[in-house]
């Protein structure tokens, strides 16, 4: 008997990577923990990349956060200056060195001061690491930038099987080390680091386009880990790193059945009576003045009216003048603001790069923790980054958001048309609702029209609606569609003028025919009445008649006999059955 | 020759080892045979091994070793390795060969 021989597949639990959170938002995400624990990670980019503040923040929030003490070898800047130019992130690190959480050491290599004669080893090095480790238990190491010694001597064996030494010796000290090293030409470090350092790659990367640079991270290799492996870019600025992973949330996120409502009663009506689903993502695109800002800013109203907080992202307008506009369609957003519920956060879009805003909306989103956000209009960070870049922003922001159960609105300045949809930042299909404000000309005026292209999981109304603003708001019109098309503006007034004028003739129409009626009727019946008096004269008569000839028969019946009597009594009396005769 | 003579004119020589490793022997050997021979008389070598006091690695900005460094006459100068190549720690420590 044969036994078919098949490949057994042994699954066995791998061991997990311990990992050490880095603090930074977003590369703890890419990474899925953090650095390897215990181990030295390589962290390569060119000059200005950010690999000193990266390594600092490590070792910031280490200590800080994760209570493990950090030591810092700093080959190319005094302590005092990397205090001083990490300070610019509000990083307290004097502090920390006070409190026996941070030691910062600086090695100062200079060729011309050094003569090699002979043999010579980096133990030096070693004790003055291993002191500072052990003078504070440090659990994280930073060692900025080590290839500064291949500068400072000159026996490359040397220190090749040296670095190779301290690697080894860092891990079995069992700190976690980051090891910067300066992007090489066609290499990742200059001299090889990457062939030392072999566990994990971080690579940084600053690119400018269009005269606005972005940063960008790449975890290049994380062994015996999954990671993302995708550009991240990251931004630096005055509250730290943040790297924005686009896939860090996925498309996990609940789905709320709740609503919000638009803050227009008439829209809510188009949309199943009850609005936008909450955590949604809406876009509203139309041309210059078609009321994108005023539909936003009911959004807005509305939010806050029902006590929840907003953000509204003005990237056009300055907040004093949308507020100031928006009173003029009977919205009062400053008591909103004054009452903490809205908060303005205006900023121009060519301010910083794409990245840069995106961070920055993250921060303030967290910090400010609102029901829904605004950003008005979307469409002009077009010009902070290429349209792809616009696209992978939006939906890096829509995933945060959703992730969170905001809902966004965003306006979008376009064609405004379904026919150029499409290519519209190519994040229409991004959001979930998606309104379509058109400015239509016709008989010499623009009208504005309104409609909902779509709106994902929700029996919405597909009808073009007018679009009304008025001092008490915004109304939406039922619009005309006949036979001429879709009337809106003084056409619509005029074919409702129309349509009321036939309306009264057919009314008045009905009446004078009902009244022509009612007389007929009335004639009718007085000639029915008319001929029953007739009727009832000629039969009255043919009464009279019957009574005079019966009258006359009798006479003539009586004359009859009392002919005959007066014959007879000339030979008899008269007879006394005669009642004529005897009444005579 | 005075001792002012001697301050100024000697050579203070400072040999930074970590423990007693053959490197850090020879280091030592060979500093001394090439005193004995070109600076008689004129110098005083302090052995510092950086395993028992390690903070000073630090102050003296140590990454080498062995490390020499002539801390008088000025300049300060450093000389790595185990000074097995004379030639070259002559002229590290400035002296000219006699």
């Amino acid at each position: 008997m044969k036994t078919s021989v098949r490949p057994r597949i042994v699954t066995r639990d791998l061991p997990v990577i311990a990992k050490s959170p880095t603090g930074i938002d977003g590369l703890d995400e890419v990474t899925f923990g953090g650095l390897p624990q215990g181990r030295p990670t390589l962290l390569c980019g060119a000059a200005g990349c950010g690999k000193t503040l990266f390594a600092m923040t490590f070792l910031y929030n280490g200590a800080v956060a994760y209570d493990e003490p950090g030591v810092f070898i700093a080959f190319e800047e005094q302590p005092e200056d990397l205090i001083k130019n990490v300070g610019s992130l509000s990083y307290d690190i004097e502090r920390l060195i006070e409190q026996r959480k941070i030691v910062v050491d600086h090695i100062h290599l200079d060729r011309n001061e050094i003569e090699e004669a002979g043999d010579y080893d980096l133990d030096g090095l070693f004790i003055r690491i291993g002191f500072a480790i052990d003078s504070v238990g440090a659990k994280r190491v930073v060692i900025d930038t080590i290839e500064t010694l291949f500068g400072g001597l000159d026996n490359q064996a040397v220190l090749r099987s040296e670095l190779r030494r301290l690697f080894e010796w860092l891990k079995s000290k069992g700190v976690t080390a980051i090891i910067t090293g300066e992007r090489g030409d066609g290499t990742l470090t200059r001299y090889g680091l990457e062939e030392y350092v072999a566990d994990c790659v971080i690579l940084l990367d600053n690119r400018v386009h269009d005269q606005l640079s972005t940063r960008r991270l790449r975890v290049v290799k994380y062994r015996g880990t999954a990671h993302g492996t995708n550009e991240y870019p990251f931004i630096i600025d005055q509250e730290g790193i943040t790297v924005m992973p686009i896939t860090s949330s996925g498309l996990s996120h609940d789905a709320s059945t709740e609503r919000v409502s638009t803050g227009i009663a008439d829209l809510d009506e188009m949309l199943e009576g009850r609005g936008y689903y909450k955590g949604s993502s809406i876009l509203i695109s139309g041309m210059a003045g078609a009321g994108k800002s005023t539909v936003s800013a009911h959004f807005a109203n509305s939010i806050c009216a029902a006590g929840q907080r907003c953000i509204y992202f003005a990237l056009e307008e300055s907040p004093q003048q949308i507020v100031r506009n928006m009173r003029s369609v009977g919205l009062d957003l400053q008591q909103w603001v004054d009452r903490g519920l809205l908060r303005f956060s205006a900023r121009r879009p060519n301010l910083y790069g794409l990245e840069t805003h995106l961070a920055a909306m993250h921060r303030e989103v967290k910090e400010f923790d609102p029901a829904a956000v605004v950003v008005d209009p979307i469409s002009s960070l077009m010009g902070a980054g290429l349209a792809g870049d616009v696209h992978s922003m939006t939906l890096r922001l829509i995933d945060f958001l959703k992730s969170r159960g905001v809902t966004a609105l965003f306006t979008n300045l376009g064609a405004g048309s379904a026919e150029t949809a499409p290519t519209e930042m190519q994040i229409s299909s991004l959001t979930d609702t998606w309104l379509l404000l058109y400015n239509r000309e016709s008989n010499g005026e623009h009208n504005r029209q309104l409609y909902l292209l779509k709106s994902r999981g929700m029996a919405h109304s597909n009808q073009v609606r007018e679009f009304l603003m008025s001092g008490d708001g915004i109304a939406l019109r039922e619009v005309y569609l006949g036979p001429e098309g879709v009337l809106t503006g003084s056409a619509r007034v005029a074919q409702e003028v129309r349509d009321r004028a036939d309306r009264l003739l057919r009314t008045q129409d009905l009446e004078r025919r009902t009244r022509e009626i009612e007389r007929r009727r009335r004639e009718i019946a007085a000639q029915i009445e008319t001929l029953k008096a007739q009727l009832a004269s000629e039969e009255g008569e043919m009464e009279l008649l019957n009574l005079e000839g019966a009258a006359r028969e009798d006479q003539r019946s009586a004359d009859r006999i009392a002919m005959v009597q007066s014959r007879s009594s000339k030979r008899a009396v008269s007879s006394p059955s005669n009642p004529m005769a005897s009444g005579k | 020759m005075t001792a002012t003579a001697m301050e100024q004119d000697g050579y203070n020589l400072r040999l930074y080892v970590a423990g007693q490793t053959p490197k850090s022997l020879a280091a030592l050997a060979n500093l001394k045979k090439l005193c004995e021979t070109h600076l008689p008389g004129r110098y005083t070598i302090e052995v510092i091994d950086l395993m028992k006091d390690p903070a000073l690695a630090q102050r003296d900005q140590i990454v080498a070793i062995p490390t020499l460094i002539r801390q008088l006459p000025e300049p300060l100068k450093r000389i790595i390795g185990d000074l097995s190549n004379a030639e070259k720690v002559l002229v590290g420590l400035d002296i000219a060969p006699s």
